[in-house]
């Protein structure tokens, strides 16, 4: 019943602000659409806690911690970025060129990008989950798109043109999984995942480790892995900073979690060895690729940009290296990676519109002007580059540990990629919240949403501070899904 | 599956690779969008084999909405869309032709290379769905306009289909329909960025499109 | 008996292919003139060109070697060689044992180039410019016109044209991919050789676009009549090998009168219908430029060696 209601309440409400769109009252709609799909999240996750893994109508769809995690992950994000999005599009029609009528796209298109994300983690078809996945980015490229100006239009078509590709590859990926498989049965339908899993053992582990390589390839393009990135920086220096949050705290994650089924299968098939060694050196590239990188930049979106190139390799290399204990840090950082950018772009996308122009060099001193921005934004800042007491820090320090205790020659690269890392954001936010500069007053500090930030930061703050037990059980039940391994 | 369909089976895969290295060699936008027609065809002549051989009513729905979509649909909207843009000119290759084609033959060795290691009975029409594919991903980057990038992921999808619709059962319907519709919306936002491009650049050339960077 | 007999089946097709070779060049151009909507010249014309060749004085230019003037000999003799290997009606010649395709690519590889040297004996400039471009046209057709057979090879595991016939004709009719591969390919290498459009206008009056045509300028009455006729007599061996490779039905095993017979009017009408088929090409298709060309004899040899990779990866 829930999983119904997180699929129709985010295409009702699409539809209905299709025709609503362009009043002032679609925005709260927006709001108590998302707030619904939360709920009924939490519902779900309630109704696991019970009865553990759910297989419902006819076999199409598909439950269990992995997805019940990041349903709850992503219903909340989209709850906070649409309470962040009232305010800041206000403020946006007020200085850039945000149309009423492009408002009405974008509330239903918001909507439209939710059912497609969920979908994807509620199904057990994996045929749907790429077409699913074709759909969400279909909508991101359309919302990076708004805006008419030539830099956006290069940004939203190398996006088109790059993930378009890799989703091909995935495909591909997909259908060599189907056409291993189908060799072995004769009646189900071999693109269920459940089916796949089960019959894991059986099917040859030559042709599906191609396989996944190409499905690491194809879905690794749209979760930001290195040789493919590169239209990562460039669609998130180009959108509007309500978009942001969705790609980089929902969409990254789904592209890892489409990773990460595959890799189930795969794990059934043969050793672990081969699937773990491409996620630690996609993971690794990322790190060091995207901190050297991070010391070019000279706009904030990017910034945050390869920050999230550098996290993702994170989670990546905390899924290869496949111990108990790195599997729950990388579950963590998936979680806490999520809200912290959330906040970030939140502070980063405000920080933008009252100083008028989105280079480091231009902004300066949001600590005196706007107080609860500027520390907002230093906050979420430092929580990113994994100070205590946020989660990241948490997470961070038990993958070095893991890394140091199975594979310490790895640990140094990493290491030193996140030093390069913390030492490039540090600096970067020191200089846009502190300093002296003159600026035009443009929005009072009362017009800004600053709610949505600090929810996020606290929720970082408090998760670093205590984990509660209901978290920790939860993951215990994912990582023995992942299975076959010793307890270290 | 009777010896005839086989052999037809084997003949439209051959066909298949030989008109994604044509569009490969072609460098006449709109002779490029028939190649592309005539790719859509060859795939329901495939699809109309199986549909016969298994007789199962869900390949003929494929086969009709294989036959509307890509060999009438998809080809006229392109059709449309560059007469509208002007757009009928030639695309310059990266690199002359004769090294694109012995590039795009090392391609094709590795595909049957890493097909014939699967050891399975279905590496024919693996090995020769597997190169094409490569051979449609290679298109994406040997050319200059952005037209010819869309016309490749489009001849990418075709080869995908084409190893789906080879393998004994094909995917489920609702998937196929999924693909197909994904397909068609991506199309459409392709037409509007085209439209949008050619508004703000006066050009479809990639070059234009290379100006963001870090500076 | 038996071995006189096979002799002079040989001679009676060696005959027959170097008398029928202009009656195919007038045919080709026929068809062409009925597709322009003009009368034409008509079948016999290129006999009447040959005749009145043989009865021109020939002139040679005072710094002509022994080279220029045995070259049209030698270039019509290579051509006749040739139509003693080519199976035309009896799949099994006496000297077929002597030469295999790769002989035969030899065959043709010496009629070139006494041509080309010839060109470039005499010292004019559009001789050399002419033995140049053809130089570059054959050189890269050789790769592609090797793997046809190489294809047909590995196919019937043999490369005598004798054994491939028969092997061929043994198989019922199949879909084969890789032949239809080695098919086109092998019809590209054609007309790069023959000096067709695409790659050559055969009629072309000016000399910066020749390219075989320019290798021949210097020559004049009898050496001209005979590399005219070896011209000919190329394009109906080219035709006599395609037939033979793809479509050999109606050629006979066994030394019957009366399958011997009935195979002659199956391969004139096969030539008729190839003639027809290449003059409604070449009325369809314009020259390329020159620099195009390498692009056009790359295609056939990627297509070629598509269709070997097919056959050993693919067919089994």
């Amino acid at each position: 019943m829930f999983i119904a209601c997180l699929l129709f309440i985010p295409l009702l409400s699409a539809i209905f602000l299709a025709f609503l769109g362009t009043r002032p009252v679609a925005a709260k709609a927006n709001v108590i659409a998302s707030a619904l799909s939360f709920m009924s999240a939490l519902g779900l996750a309630a109704q696991m806690k019970r009865q553990k893994i759910a297989l419902l109508g006819h076999d199409w769809f598909y439950v269990d911690y992995l997805s019940v995690f990041l349903i709850i992950i992503t219903t909340f994000i989209g709850f906070t970025t649409a309470i962040f999005s009232v305010r800041y599009l206000i403020n946006e029609q007020k200085t850039r060129k945000l149309t009423r009528k492009k408002l009405r796209f974008y509330y239903s298109l918001y909507q439209f990008f939710f059912f497609a994300a969920l979908l994807i983690l509620v199904t057990n078809n994996l045929g749907v989950l790429w077409v699913a996945m074709e759909c969400a980015t279909l909508i991101t490229v359309l919302l990076v798109g708004l805006y008419h100006i030539p830099q956006s239009l290069e940004a939203a078509w190398k996006y088109l043109i790059l993930c378009g590709f890799g989703l091909a590859q995935a495909l591909l990926g997909t259908i060599l999984f189907y056409v291993a498989a189908e060799t072995l049965s004769s009646s189900h339908n071999m693109l269920l995942w459940t089916e796949l899993r089960a019959a894991s053992t059986h099917l040859s582990p030559h042709m599906i480790n191609i396989a996944f390589v190409f499905i690491v390839v194809g879905y690794g393009t749209k979760a930001g892995f290195v040789p493919l990135h590169n239209w990562l920086p460039d669609v998130y220096g180009e959108s509007i900073a309500s978009v942001l949050p969705l790609l980089s705290g929902v969409l990254l994650n789904l592209a890892f979690y489409a990773i990460l089924r595959f890799k189930l299968i795969v794990d059934g098939a043969t050793t672990h060895e081969f699937s773990n060694h491409l996620l630690q050196g996609f993971g690794l590239l990322n790190i060091i690729i995207a901190a050297f990188f991070l010391l070019r930049q000279r706009e904030i979106k990017r910034l945050f940009a390869y920050s999230s190139i550098e996290h993702i390799g994170l989670i990546s290399f905390a899924f290869g290296l496949d111990s108990s204990l790195a599997l729950f840090a990388g579950l963590l950082h998936m979680m806490s990676h999520s809200l912290v950018k959330s906040a970030a772009f939140f502070s980063a996308g405000q920080a933008i519109q009252v100083r008028g122009s989105l280079f480091l060099d231009n902004i300066k001193g949001l600590s005196r002007d706007y107080p609860a921005l500027g520390w907002g934004l230093l906050l979420s800042g430092f929580s990113l580059i994994g100070l205590p007491p946020s989660a990241m820090f948490t997470s961070e320090f038990l993958i070095i540990f893991s890394a140091i205790k199975e594979h310490p020659g790895l640990a140094i690269p990493f290491i030193i990629g996140l030093s390069i890392a913390f030492a490039a954001i540090l600096f970067r936010v020191q200089n846009m919240v502190f300093g002296e500069k003159d600026y035009p007053l443009t929005l009072r500090a009362t017009q800004l949403s600053l709610f949505p930030i600090y929810i996020h930061l606290a929720l970082i703050i408090g998760l670093g501070l205590m984990i509660p037990i209901v978290f920790v059980q939860w993951n215990e039940q994912i990582i023995q899904l992942m299975g076959n391994f010793l307890w270290r | 599956m009777d010896s005839v369909i086989q052999q037809l089976i084997h003949f439209f895969s051959a066909l298949m690779l030989l008109l994604n290295f044509s569009m490969l060699a072609q460098r006449r936008v709109l002779a490029l969008i028939r190649l592309l027609a005539l790719q859509g065809l060859v795939l329901s002549m495939n699809i109309g084999c199986i549909a016969y051989a298994s007789s199962l009513p869900e390949f003929y729905i494929s086969l009709i909405l294989t036959l509307v979509l890509k060999v009438w649909l998809i080809p006229f909207i392109l059709h449309r869309l560059l007469i509208k843009l002007g757009m009928q000119g030639k695309i310059e290759l990266i690199i002359n032709l004769p090294s694109i084609l012995l590039i795009g033959l090392a391609l094709v060795i590795f595909a049957f290379a890493l097909s014939a290691s699967f050891a399975q009975n279905r590496t024919n029409h693996l090995a020769l769905a597997l190169a094409s594919v490569l051979i449609s991903s290679f298109m994406l980057i040997i050319k200059r306009k952005a037209i010819s990038q869309v016309i490749s992921i489009l001849a990418l999808e075709n080869s995908l289909f084409f190893v789906v619709s080879s393998s004994t059962y094909g995917m489920s319907l609702v998937v196929e329909l999924g693909i197909a519709f994904d397909v068609l919306i991506g199309l459409f936002i392709f037409g509007i960025f085209f439209l949008r491009i050619r508004e703000n650049f006066e050009s479809l050339d990639v070059k234009h499109l290379e100006q963001l960077r870090e500076e | 008996m038996n071995l006189l007999f096979s002799i002079g089946i040989q001679c009676v097709q060696s005959i027959l292919l170097i008398a029928i070779a202009p009656l195919l060049i007038g045919w080709i151009a026929q068809n062409h003139a009925w597709l322009s909507n003009k009368t034409g010249a008509g079948l016999a014309q290129p006999y009447r060109n040959l005749h009145k060749l043989f009865l021109k004085e020939t002139v040679l230019a005072k710094n002509a070697s022994v080279l220029f003037r045995s070259a049209p000999y030698i270039y019509f003799a290579a051509m006749c060689s040739i139509t003693l290997i080519i199976p035309v009606f009896w799949s099994h010649l006496v000297f077929s044992d002597i030469a295999d395709v790769v002989a035969l690519l030899g065959l043709f590889a010496l009629a070139r180039i006494f041509l080309a040297l010839a060109a470039m004996d005499v010292g004019t400039a559009f001789g050399s410019m002419g033995a140049r471009r053809g130089m570059l046209i054959s050189f890269l057709a050789e790769p592609a016109f090797l793997m046809v057979f190489f294809n047909l090879a590995l196919m019937n595991h043999s490369t005598s044209l004798t054994q491939i016939v028969t092997t061929l004709l043994a198989h019922p009719f199949a879909i084969n991919p890789s032949l239809a591969f080695a098919a086109i390919a092998f019809f590209m290498v054609l007309l790069a050789e023959n000096a067709r459009i695409p790659v050559d206008n055969p009629t072309t009056h000016l000399e910066l676009t020749m390219i075989h045509e320019a290798m021949v300028l210097e020559y004049s009455g009898r050496h001209l009549a005979l590399i005219e006729w070896g011209n000919h007599l190329k394009l109906l061996n080219y035709f006599a090998i395609a037939i033979d490779l793809f479509c050999p039905w109606g050629i006979t095993n066994t030394p019957q009168m009366t399958a011997l017979i009935s195979a002659i009017p199956i391969f004139i009408f096969k030539l008729l219908v190839l003639g027809s088929s290449l003059s409604l090409f070449e009325a369809l298709t314009a020259k390329v430029r020159l620099f195009r060309a390498p692009e056009f004899l790359t295609s056939a040899f990627i297509l070629a060696i598509l269709g070997v990779l097919i056959q050993l990866l693919v067919m089994g």
